[in-house]
């Protein structure tokens, strides 16, 4: 194996068009233990974190840019970040330990393609967009188009994602994710569900956003919950609708971690707790914070 | 294989190394700069016993390869004590029998290190999520977080 640190993004891409054998890596937090596990070892390691762009946490008046290889300590310190987003900052600070954190990046754990990526339900019901860039230029996918099945992307292998944009929350917005491991800390999920709504001004929810982890080759979305919320005051006839959901969209495996049973009820369990979570931070953000 | 060269500061000194590029961190530390204070537990960042500060970051340098190091100040648990002086750490570990067969323990002290550098008064709560990523399957941990109670104290008090 070949190490090499490219400083641009143009210089990376040529690398990975050049090399037929190539991996890009941020914080190898998977890519290490992958290949002690005895993976095939690629010709060439590609450290992204040289590069400007991808290590980096900066905000606009309508969004926040995150570079891909930026280490999650990175985003749980940073308290406007953490303000605006609190269920993804949360996401974000349940990936392993601190040792973890300050390696371990969002764009590690997307392409990693785990069904069990703590980031990815948080991110994909924040309708995060990856910057993804390649040899004929950048194209931005939609979070949920980027994880094909496990361990599998959509991206080309000279393709690579650059940053994440999430536009600002909007008023009367809120986002959460709970996961449920065996263990306090240093566990893969056995559930992990995010969830965010927008609240009309009298009220009841406007829009609601639910994904779940950890039950489904990939992170699924569940339309039929999000439905049955909106319009509603989140009342506990809706509630059970949405654990009732939640349950029925999982395909989960049976591992020593919890059984297919198990899982589904949990799966019921933390959808409802996040979306209660994520209505009392909308109501708490009132258009001024 | 081709050998990369690599320019860090460890432990206060400038230091320059020889490295294979897949090689890890902690072998590179280990085999060719001599530094066998961090170990090599599970060798897949679970049970910290290679932790280092990385630019005062703790990471497990299992988990970075060599050539990573490159440009960086790198701080092990030989660059703790002070000209001979313990560390009030290391000095907290030892009068509170915080550790029993060792391994650990060179982990354990750098991801203490760490916390205290950016939390001087944790709860003991703090403490333990902050360790949570160091295993000691000696000592049952209570004997540690107190060792970290102890000196966050005494720092405290200089
Ligand atoms: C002890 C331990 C505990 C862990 N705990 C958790 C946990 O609680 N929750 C959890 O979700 N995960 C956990 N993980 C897994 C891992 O830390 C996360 O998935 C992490 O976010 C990966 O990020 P990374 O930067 O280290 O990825 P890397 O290992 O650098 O990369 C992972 C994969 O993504 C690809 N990749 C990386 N960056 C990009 C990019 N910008 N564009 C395209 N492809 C890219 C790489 O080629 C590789 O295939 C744990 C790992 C360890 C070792």
């Amino acid at each position: 194996m070949k190490y090499v640190a490219p400083s641009s993004v143009e210089e990376a891409t040529s690398l990975l068009s050049a090399s037929p054998s190539a991996q890009v890596f941020a914080g190898a937090t998977d890519v290490v233990p992958q290949l002690r596990a005895g993976r095939p070892a690629p010709e060439l390691l590609v450290d992204l974190k040289k590069i400007e762009e991808l290590v980096s946490l900066k905000s606009d008046d309508n969004k926040w840019t995150v570079g891909a290889a930026t280490p999650t300590a990175y985003l749980t310190e940073d308290e406007a970040f953490s303000h605006e987003f609190p269920g993804l900052s949360e996401a974000a600070g349940l990936i392993g330990s601190d040792q973890i954190q300050n390696r371990s990046s969002l764009g590690g754990n997307l392409c990693n393609a785990s069904p069990a990526a703590d980031s990815v339900p948080a991110m994909v019901v924040n309708g995060v967009r990856a910057v993804v860039a390649g040899p004929s230029g950048t194209r931005v996918l939609d979070v949920s188009e980027v994880v094909t099945g496990p361990g599998q992307t959509s991206l080309d292998d000279d393709e690579f994602i650059v940053e994440f944009e999430i536009d600002n929350m909007p008023a009367r917005s809120g986002d959460a994710y709970l996961r449920m491991i065996p263990r306090t800390e240093m566990d893969i999920a056995v559930v992990g569900a995010g969830a965010r709504v927008t609240l009309a001004d009298d009220g009841s929810i406007e829009q609601a956003a639910l994904a779940l982890a950890a039950v489904a080759p990939t992170v699924i979305r569940i339309p039929d919950a999000e439905d049955a919320l909106v319009g509603t005051t989140a009342d506990d006839a809706t509630l059970d609708a949405v654990a009732a959901a939640a349950s029925e969209a999982c395909d989960p495996i049976d591992d020593k971690r919890g059984t297919v049973a198990y899982r589904k009820q949990v799966a019921g369990v933390l959808a409802k707790r996040a979306v209660l979570i994520a209505i009392e931070r909308a109501e708490q953000r009132n258009g001024t914070n | 294989m081709p050998r990369t060269h690599i320019t860090t500061v460890i432990n206060g000194d400038e230091t320059e190394f020889l490295t294979e590029d897949g090689t890890s961190l902690l072998n590179a530390l280990r085999d060719e700069v001599g530094l066998t204070g961090a170990k090599e537990g599970c060798g897949t960042g679970d049970c910290g016993a290679c932790s280092i500060l990385v630019d005062d970051r703790v990471t497990c340098s299992c988990l970075m390869f060599a050539p990573e190091a490159d440009g960086t100040t790198i701080l092990t648990v030989e660059g703790l004590a002070d000209s001979g002086d313990l560390h009030p750490l290391q000095q907290c570990f030892l009068e509170g029998a915080a550790l029993q067969c060792g391994i650990c323990t060179p982990g354990f002290l750098m991801a203490a290190k760490a916390l205290l550098d950016k939390n001087p008064d944790p709860t003991e709560t703090e403490i333990r999520y902050a360790l949570a990523g160091n295993l000691c399957r000696c000592t049952g941990y209570d004997k540690i977080i107190r060792a970290v109670q102890e000196a966050a104290l005494e720092m405290r008090g200089k």
